[in-house]
């Protein structure tokens, strides 16, 4: 089934993405690493040294327009974690992600998910993640299979294989096309209170079931980092944990390559972060050289302020840039705020982007020093690693170990603060469930761990059966809804009037939401300021106004304040007018026409003006002034009077006045345009010249209300005043 | 005991310290990979209901229908023989087709007696 290309003027059409569901199948499984030249890619002016190849389709840094809007795409997978309750709000975003260089998009499911005993189906809602589901799968993979198509790279889709029902979700995400997942075994035991032998069973079926689907694995041990109250003492144990999930996993038969370590820098500044983070991460990656590094970025000690979010994950980046990174993690700098705001997601995915464009080729230029502190730290780091191996298998074992509290302890091993967690052999979910094989144990389908006793004859277990759901994915059983009300169609049904609708609203979280964060200073300490913000809010219209950040300026002076709240209001589209785009006509139209015509201006800056700059970039041709385009200028100077720079153009024959106003008072620019209007009909030369003015407080609605022919606001250059020249040229049948 | 442990620890730092990086790099795996041995024994020998039921989704059984399933195969102490051994057994001797067999052990759990 081929599916129409997306069209990048118009929204993704959820209803359509639903359609057909039940037949749909994933036209490539399997993790995907980026395109990376080995000898660099050339964009715009710069050669890059550790890039892949750029997008079809993408959105740059915001400075990218100075660059010939290059968009440097980093050499690693980039990841945004997106799940807001709602798959179908979430794959709008998705689509946004890609288009900023996201190819990795994680899927966090709803709280409690890995305590359910099986599958769940349908498309309910969920809290603080998404209900993991075949349909909410297929329907998010299927758009994840049109977007990956605009933009022009495959995106890996991701979620979570953990819980009591992780052979089976393993499954699910097999026949479904996921393409990374996380799994390990010591994350239940640990932070879900699965039984340990039943959490390792289960592991090994999920394991081998990722394996046969080329599903990217990555590890839970970064837990420890957000659990343990100093994360940056855990850094041994961490090692330790790593390295039990890699070695079972290539037990099982996992490929080292689709292996990876989730690995967070455990320090954050005011720490001296470098000191602690640097050493861990070579250390890391000396013993784990045979596996791929999923670097995340630190989020223990973030609570509200993105700005300090963004500084830290720009640091956790350059020691991946340091030392090795194959996927770079981004997660939304506003953890601590509790709303998935998407654009946010960008942010974090842009963080990345201008970290490694900036350091592109960094070890190229720099090498670290291993004969100083930084070799010591690292042997350090190993060594203890090591010993806390040792005592392990002295001690009986993992088990024996999880039962002593080994794990997640806050001390620097092999120091002890008596805090790790320590679960009991017999307690734990799923307690008492493991069953032992019979001699003629038989499961008739492929990617099964362990002792299987095929029939005589049969050599591929699932011929028995004649094919299994990863042989023959049309014996997939698709369940479409279990409960409708708790549904998407439910929902879309509520939110159609702003997704395909006239209806506008804000959105943070969910299409129509109303979500808004305002921004404030208040004059007033702590204490005042968020209450003030919260009244604010409440008197602006807002609903559950919320205090999401304060920072204190001065214990006395003022905080900084963030309020989010909702709008109650919808406003119509059509209500809005929206300013009709000028369509400026081809630069070598502009030309002829300037030449043929011999065009010339008189220039100036009038009223009490000094500013001169403005002007100068609309008239030079260094800076794509309109003497590039063969106009001829004669400029007058700042604090020009009208009645000089008319008269100036009756005497030079200039077709145009252009007049510049950048700061006024009191709307003195106004009636300094009205002046040319009025002037020039005076002396009778009206309808021959062309009357344009600029300046910061001038737009383009203006012209009318003056009396000119085109007036400009910021961010105007050359070729606009040209083109409205020749557009008047033209309207008058001069051209 | 932590006096011991650290005292311990401090042996072990002598014998370590004596390592190569590269030494030190195989000694870890080396100690890692005898970790997981007898779990992978533990896990090559034993099954789970979810395990079960992962294998029954791979035979083209719904989420739904195998979790009954397991449940009745587990309480006819069955599950040993595999879940999917035990509903391929059912398919050939009764002549119907995997979902068939698995629907007939929800229906009646008494289909299981005598069928090993």
């Amino acid at each position: 089934m081929t599916m129409q290309p997306l069209d990048p003027t118009k929204k993704l059409d959820i209803e359509h993405i639903l359609e057909n569901l039940e037949t749909y199948h994933p036209p490539r499984k399997g993790w995907t690493w980026r395109d990376v030249p080995t000898e660099g890619v050339n964009m715009g002016p710069f050669h890059f040294r550790d890039m892949s190849k750029p997008l079809k389709n993408s959105i740059g840094l915001p400075a990218s327009k100075y660059f010939e809007n290059i968009d440097p795409q980093p050499s690693c997978v980039v990841t945004t974690e997106i799940a807001s309750g709602r798959f179908e709000d979430d794959i709008r975003r998705m689509r946004m992600a890609a288009w900023h260089g996201a190819d990795h998009i994680m899927v966090i499911r709803t709280t409690g998910q890995s305590h359910i005993d099986g599958l769940l189906e349908g498309t309910p809602e969920g809290i603080g993640g998404v209900p993991i589901t075949r349909k909410q799968i297929r329907a998010s993979r299927k758009a994840c299979d049109q977007i990956e198509e605009e933009v022009g790279r495959p995106i890996n889709f991701h979620s979570y294989v953990s819980g009591v029902a992780g052979p089976e979700v393993a499954v699910l995400f097999a026949e479904e096309g996921i393409n990374g997942a996380h799994q390990d075994p010591q994350y239940n035991v640990l932070y879900r209170n699965v039984n340990m032998y039943r959490s390792f069973v289960d592991a090994a079926e999920a394991k081998k079931v990722m394996a046969g689907a080329r599903i990217f694995q990555i590890d839970g041990a970064h837990n420890a980092n957000a659990t343990a109250k100093a994360g940056w003492l855990v850094m041994p144990e961490l090692m330790v944990q790593h390295g039990i999930n890699c070695a079972f996993s290539v037990a099982v038969g996992m490929d080292p390559n689709l292996i990876g370590l989730s690995t967070v820098p455990p320090n954050a500044p005011p720490a001296p972060k470098l000191w602690y983070d640097l050493p861990y991460a070579v250390a890391l990656r000396d013993f784990f050289s045979e596996f791929k590094m999923r670097a995340q970025q630190n989020t223990r000690y973030i609570e509200a302020d993105i700005e300090e979010a963004v500084r830290t994950h720009t640091v956790d980046t350059l020691i991946s840039m340091l030392t090795r990174a194959d996927i770079q993690s981004t997660i939304t700098p506003d953890e601590g705020r509790n709303v998935p705001w998407h654009y946010n997601n960008i942010r974090g995915v842009q963080t990345v982007k201008q970290t490694w464009a900036a350091l592109d080729g960094i070890k190229e230029l720099l090498t670290l020093n291993h004969d100083g502190p930084l070799g010591e730290m690292v042997r350090d780091l190993k060594e203890r690693a090591v010993a806390f191996l040792e005592e392990v298998i002295e001690n009986g074992g993992y088990f024996a170990a999880v039962e002593k509290g080994f794990f997640v302890d806050s001390a620097k091993y092999p120091q002890r603060n008596g805090d790790g967690i320590a679960r009991d052999g017999k307690g734990g979910v799923g307690a008492g469930t493991l069953i032992v094989r019979d001699a003629d144990y038989f499961a008739p389908v492929c990617d099964h761990f362990g002792h299987n006793h095929l029939p005589t004859g049969i050599t591929k277990a699932c011929d028995a059966i004649g094919g299994c759901t990863l042989c023959k994915p049309e014996k997939i059983v698709f369940i479409d809804e279990l409960d409708p009300e708790d549904s998407c169609n439910a929902r879309l049904a509520k939110t159609l009037p702003y997704r395909k609708g006239n209806a506008i609203k804000p959105e943070a979280e969910w299409a129509g939401d109303g979500t808004v964060l305002i921004q404030l200073f208040v004059p007033q300490n702590e204490d005042i300021a968020p209450v003030y913000a919260v009244e604010m809010a409440k008197k602006m219209g807002l609903l559950d106004p919320e205090v999401i950040n304060t920072m204190v300026l001065h214990p006395s002076e003022g905080c900084f304040v963030e309020v989010k709240g909702k709008v109650a209001f919808d406003i119509d589209k059509t209500t809005l007018k929206i300013p009709e785009k000028e369509v400026i006509l081809p630069e070598q139209e502009l030309r002829d026409v300037a030449k043929a015509l011999g065009l010339r201006v008189v220039a100036g800056t009038v009223g009490e003006d000094e500013h001169s700059v403005g002007m100068r970039e609309i008239l030079d041709i260094k800076h794509g002034g309109i003497e590039k385009y063969g106009v001829k200028y004669h400029y007058l100077g700042t604090s020009v009077p009208i009645g000089k720079l008319v008269d100036a153009a009756i005497e030079t024959g200039a077709q145009a006045i252009l007049i510049s106003t950048i700061i006024s008072h009191n709307d003195v620019h106004r009636a300094q345009m009205k002046k040319l209007a009025e002037l020039c009909k005076e002396k009778g030369i009206r309808d021959q010249i062309i009357l344009i003015a600029g300046g910061t407080q001038v737009n383009r609605d203006m012209a009318k209300e003056t009396g000119l022919d085109a007036t400009f606001g910021r961010g105007t250059k050359g070729i606009h005043v040209v083109n409205a020249m020749v557009k008047t040229l033209k309207a008058r049948g001069v051209v | 005991m932590t006096d011991e442990r650290i005292a311990k620890f401090d042996t072990r730092r002598e014998e370590l310290a004596k390592l190569s990086n590269d030494q030190l790099k195989s000694r870890f795996w080396e100690l890692t990979n005898k970790m997981v041995e007898p779990i992978i024994d533990l896990a090559k020998t034993h099954t789970s209901p979810s395990i079960e039921r992962a294998i029954l989704l791979r035979m083209g059984v719904d989420s739904v229908s195998s979790h009954g399933v397991v449940d009745r195969i587990l309480e006819a102490g069955l599950l040993g023989k595999g879940a999917g051994h035990v509903v391929l057994k059912l398919s050939q001797t009764s002549g119907k087709d995997i979902r068939g067999a698995a629907q007939a052990i929800l229906d009646d759990k008494n289909v299981l007696n005598g069928l090993f």
